[in-house]
């Protein structure tokens, strides 16, 4: 196996010993959908989302929260510890690269964004008769776009935070206010227009409303897609140009 | 035979202070190269520009021929390094980080075969953040050793060991050397540097204050020998002052004590002899590395 293929493998096990990680991760989102599952008439569409079924824009909400507690947290907290415990200076004096770590880390975090949506589905599919989404390239592009522009964002956290403690508290900082916006503690539906606006131009609002709307069989509007897109190109150059590797 | 290691005027500088200030020194292969000096002399600072962890601002540095600023992966195939301060990742097991290490390099040694030796196959299965101190150094060196490297930097071999396990380690140094393994070893341990090292340069302020073995670090630092021993039969201390080298002799009680330079004290057993004085309790006190340090650096180490 070559070095990069066991980076990932190690960081993949390294992974699955976190066990708050694979509680943010998988635990917390299937909580989240079996719990309002649950409730009666939850499943049939509700007037106050937009026509959804209950138990559908939860699980949406669910993948919201999947992605954002691995960007926005994890990302930068991980990457903060290596960087400051010189797991990354190490490995500059091997032909592997520290890069190399980084790649392998978000290749395994979004491994495990992918998994934990896959698992998403298939609960409120079993448990509760929610369809699968219904746009499935749309709604694959949506968590792909989400996927790329939270992790940028997260991985520029990293990059502007001098210490671990640091990027963590950025990463927590950017968490709940996207939280926030993104209509995760409420409905979008029930903010106001103006709220609404700034909502829509965060990367996890922007995600939510193109996961919701490729999940009921709604094309997602460009925007959506665009501002992902743009948070994950502005925030990925930004985070190339100034991370840095060594904590002196 | 052209040297592993040229350095040829490295410096480097923070904010327009040189903290290595044009530094040039030769290994050769299969040599122990000892860097000395105190905290802040500039050790790890030049020991990382010749890695290729920091960009030098001036002067040369080959390493096999390769010049780490522009030719870093293929040097680092060939280097191993064990660095101040790091750590692994909390939750990786022993095992994982050497098999993960191996995995980098294109002739790598057999891991478990470096468990064994440095005295972790115990804790194969034992997570990073559960080891030991001196557990943690002995996976840095075996970490450093896992891609068969033909160089070796090691930076404070031997902190967080204590006495015994510093011993074990020495030993195992000098068995790399001898299968023909360039090591540069940094250290502020006297001791260590004069067991191990065949040749030392000592920094201090970021320049090369010295450069010689350490027998010939304690020589150029002059001083005398003292030999201290008890005649079984009457002598005449005296006739000893005229013994080639030496510089002093006084009796106390029982015991005569003589003091010389270079090779004095052959001379004076010679002398004994030729008197047939025989004499017991003979003690010869040697200088240190550590006292030429202060001769030569005017100042000791913690300062």
């Amino acid at each position: 196996m070559d070095g990069f293929s066991r980076l990932a493998l190690v960081e993949g096990k390294l992974f699955l010993r976190e066990k708050a990680a694979l509680i943010g991760v998988f635990g917390l989102p299937v909580a989240l959908v079996i719990g309002f599952g649950l409730i009666p008439g939850f499943s049939d569409p509700q007037k106050g989302l937009s026509d959804q079924i209950g138990t559908e824009y939860i699980a949406a909400l669910g993948v919201a929260i999947v992605l954002a507690s691995l960007g926005l947290t994890g990302v930068p907290m991980v990457l903060g510890q290596y960087r400051e415990r010189g797991v990354l200076r190490r490995l500059g004096v091997t032909p592997v690269r520290p890069v190399a770590l980084l790649l392998a880390d978000l290749t395994v975090w979004a491994a495990a964004a992918v998994l934990s949506v896959a698992v998403l589905i298939a609960v409120v599919r079993i448990a509760f008769h929610v369809p699968a989404p219904v746009k499935p390239g749309w709604f694959i592009l949506a968590v792909a776009l989400g996927i790329a522009s939270l992790f940028a964002t997260g991985l520029l956290a990293a990059s502007v935070a001098p210490t671990a403690r640091g990027a963590a508290g950025i990463g927590w900082l950017l968490f709940f206010p996207n939280m926030f916006l993104a209509g995760i503690y409420f409905p979008t539906e029930e903010m106001s227009s103006t709220m609404r606006q700034i909502g829509n131009f965060t990367p996890l609002g922007s995600a939510l409303h193109a996961v919701r709307d490729s999940w009921m069989g709604i094309d997602p509007r460009p925007e959506y897609l665009g501002i992902m897109a743009a948070w994950a190109l502005v925030a990925g150059a930004l985070a190339a140009r100034f991370f840095r590797w060594d904590q002196a | 035979m052209t040297p592993v290691i040229e350095v040829t005027g490295l410096t480097k500088r923070y904010a327009g202070q040189a903290v290595v200030d044009g530094i040039s020194f030769h290994v050769d292969r299969g040599e122990i190269f000892g860097i000395l000096g105190p905290n802040g002399a500039g050790k790890t600072t030049a020991v990382e520009c010749m890695e290729g962890l920091r960009r030098r601002d001036a002067g040369q540095v080959r390493i096999l021929g390769l010049d780490p600023k522009t030719d870093g992966h293929r040097l680092h195939q060939r280097l191993g390094v064990q660095l101040q301060e790091t750590q692994l990742q909390d939750k990786i097991k022993v095992g994982e980080a050497l098999e993960l290490y191996a995995s980098f390099y294109p002739d790598p040694a057999d891991w478990r075969e470096l468990l064994d030796r440095w005295g972790l196959a115990g804790k194969r299965d034992t997570r990073f953040g559960k080891l030991s101190g001196g557990q943690k150094q002995r996976l840095f060196i075996a970490l450093a050793l896992v891609g068969n490297p033909e160089v070796v930097f090691l930076d404070e071999l031997t902190a967080g060991l204590d006495p015994g396990a510093r011993r074990a380690t020495w030993d195992l140094i000098a068995q790399i050397r001898d299968s023909g393994v360039t090591v540069v070893l940094v250290s502020h341990f006297m001791d260590e540097v004069e067991e191990l090292c065949d040749r030392v340069a000592i920094l201090e302020r970021g320049r090369i204050a010295a450069l010689d073995t350490p027998a010939g670090l304690v020589d150029s630092a002059g001083g005398e020998y003292r030999m201290r021993f008890r005649p079984t039969a009457p002598l005449d201390e005296q006739s000893l002052a005229i013994v080639p080298g030496v510089t002093g002799v006084e009796r106390h009680g029982a015991h005569v004590r003589v003091t010389g330079t270079g090779d004095f004290a052959s001379a004076v057993t010679a002398e004994l002899a030729r008197r047939q004085v025989l004499v017991a309790d003979l003690r010869i006190e040697g200088r240190s590395l550590d006292s030429a340090y202060v001769a030569l650096t005017g100042r000791t180490m913690d300062t």
